[in-house]
């Protein structure tokens, strides 16, 4: 099945798009992740113009990352005035990303920046995270049944402009959220993903929120900074292929609710453990693609009208 | 068939149209059977079939250049083993998609110089850089080895053949799926004696039409309303896919 993609300017295999989207969906209903990082290096390797993956992704995350919230939120497992305070870090990130992008953009190695970025992100998470599961798992095997504490307070906790955040069982500084949230949004803005594979880990590591709250919460979030980063690429860079879009939404919603239900069937730490596993990978492979030759040292841009 | 008995057809009336006007015979009549490609939702590449006569003998060479467009190339480079872009030369007019087909392989038709003047053959294609320092060379063989991997330069020269007579004669280019839309140019040349004896360009147009041409037209235009209305979209779709799996 042929379909022509109107914005990219290219003809693909429309069953491929569904089932990679369905792929993602997948991924994104179980971790709580948008799976932009995965999604975006996927469809450049098809042949979409990077600049029309990274914005018709975005578009794409939003109606996966609605499906999933509802989903999520149907089980109680959204924490919505934790999503609110996360959310206006974010978009405080997103400015600083903005003009950090046009910045290296400027310098002319954003391609590295990206990569480099992605790279240190999923390295230093994934590793973390791994090695934080593993040690529950056979922590949880040596000793069942034993009553752990809820979370540990670190002193980022104590700062000022204590928030009590019933659904999380917190009682913690907004302040913390907030810079998660800033964080997130530079993601957002220079890696053009949902930020879920770096606010996942870090709502369960620095807030110590219950792991079953965090994906929802997470998708929540991310509905509104995939829709602003959406509606900005479509009006200055008219780079979202809507047809594209269409496509990978359809695979996304199905794939999202199979994600969803089986995720509230794993543990805790074996969901992280796989989560990790994923994000070990993916850098794995981009670090690999740093160092080794380029199959042609050579590569063509088309200079965009300044 | 049906499109040979066309062929044939139009063929019939160029020559009767020729043989009622001698006095003024051009050297060389061509067209295409379609000036228009239209690019639809299911468009996955076409073929144009292109057809003509020429007074005498001779070769004929078809050249096919799609709009010029300036294009970066860019070198990676390894450093602390990683590599990247460290060095890049931008070429002003880059044609789109460049093919060619010949009745004789082109080497054999002219010298070099009279391809070059002519623009004939990938190799004789004039790209200079925007700023010309240090080696152009291999930058300029790198786009050409790219565009050829994206399938916009076809590797292997189309055959143009004589139908019957050798007055007569045909071609077909084909177009990839990922063709630039645009306005392109076909040109033919009457090659004799290792000169260019007669020489015809005809235009021909590459767009999107229907569906695909509303919505590239409505992302440039409006492209806030565009962007509102893609979220808006995907936020019905992912309820809508909330809503039709709703039976836990």
């Amino acid at each position: 099945m042929q379909v022509y993609l109107p914005i990219a300017e290219m003809s693909v295999n429309g069953l491929v798009i569904l089932t990679l989207g369905a792929l993602v969906g997948f991924l994104s209903g179980l971790f709580g992740v948008g799976g932009g990082f995965l999604m975006t290096p996927l469809l450049i390797f098809i042949g979409v113009p990077p600049a029309v993956a990274v914005a018709t992704q975005s578009n794409q995350l939003v109606g996966a990352s609605v499906t999933g919230a509802i989903g999520h939120w149907r089980r109680g497992n959204v924490d919505f005035r934790m999503g609110l305070v996360l959310l206006i870090g974010g978009l405080i990130g997103s400015v600083i990303g903005i003009w950090l992008f046009t910045l290296l953009r400027r310098i002319g190695q954003i391609d590295l920046a990206i990569s480099l970025l992605y790279v240190i992100l999923l390295g230093s998470i994934g590793g973390l995270m791994l090695a934080e599961s593993l040690r529950a798992m056979l922590r949880q095997r040596r000793k069942a049944g034993v009553r752990r504490k809820l979370h540990q307070h670190i002193w980022l906790h104590g700062l000022p402009f204590k928030m009590r955040f019933q659904k999380s069982r917190l009682y913690i500084s907004a302040l913390v959220p907030v810079a998660i949230g800033i964080l997130g949004g530079i993601a957002v803005a220079i890696l053009g993903v949902g930020g879920g594979f770096f606010m996942v880990p870090a709502m369960i590591y620095l807030l110590g929120m219950p792991t079953a709250v965090v994906p929802g919460t997470s998708l929540f979030q991310i509905i509104f900074t995939t829709a602003a980063v959406t509606v900005l690429q479509a009006w200055t860079n008219h780079t979202v292929d809507g047809m594209l879009a269409l496509l990978l939404l359809a695979g996304g919603i199905v794939g999202v609710q199979f994600g969803t239900r089986f995720g509230s069937a794993l543990r805790g730490e074996q969901m992280r453990a796989l989560l990790a596993l994923l994000v070990v990978g993916v850098c794995i492979k981009l670090f690999v693609d740093l160092v080794l030759p380029p199959d042609d040292v050579y590569s063509l841009v088309v200079p965009t009208a300044s | 068939m049906t499109r040979l008995a066309l062929v044939l057809a139009a063929l019939g009336a160029l020559l009767s149209g020729a043989a009622v006007r001698p006095a003024h015979a051009q050297a060389l009549v061509a067209d295409l059977t379609s000036h228009l490609i239209a690019i639809t939702t299911g468009f996955t590449g076409t073929d144009v079939v292109l057809f003509g006569a020429i007074e005498s003998d001779g070769d004929v060479i078809v050249v096919v250049r799609g709009p010029e467009t300036p294009v970066e190339v860019r070198r990676k480079e390894r450093t602390l083993g990683i590599w990247f872009n460290r060095s890049d030369i931008t070429f002003a007019e880059v044609p789109g998609f460049y093919a060619i087909a010949s009745t004789r392989p082109i080497e054999q038709l002219a010298r070099p110089e009279v391809l070059e003047r002519n623009q004939i053959g990938v190799d004789h294609l004039t790209l200079e850089p925007i700023d010309p320092t240090g080696q152009v060379d291999p930058f300029r063989k790198a786009l050409i080895r790219n565009k050829q991997r994206e399938g916009l330069f076809p590797v292997a020269a189309g055959t143009v053949t004589f139908v019957g007579s050798r007055r007569l004669f045909r071609t077909t280019v084909s177009f990839p799926s990922n063709v630039p839309t645009g306005s392109y140019q076909v040109s033919v040349f009457l090659m004799r004696n290792g000169q260019v004896q007669g020489a015809q360009t005809t235009p021909l147009l590459v767009s999107q039409l229907g569906v695909s041409a509303d919505m590239v037209d409505f992302a440039y235009r409006r492209s806030l309303a565009y962007g509102i209305i893609a979220v808006v979209v995907a936020v019905m779709a992912g309820w809508l896919g909330s809503v039709a799996f709703r039976r836990v």
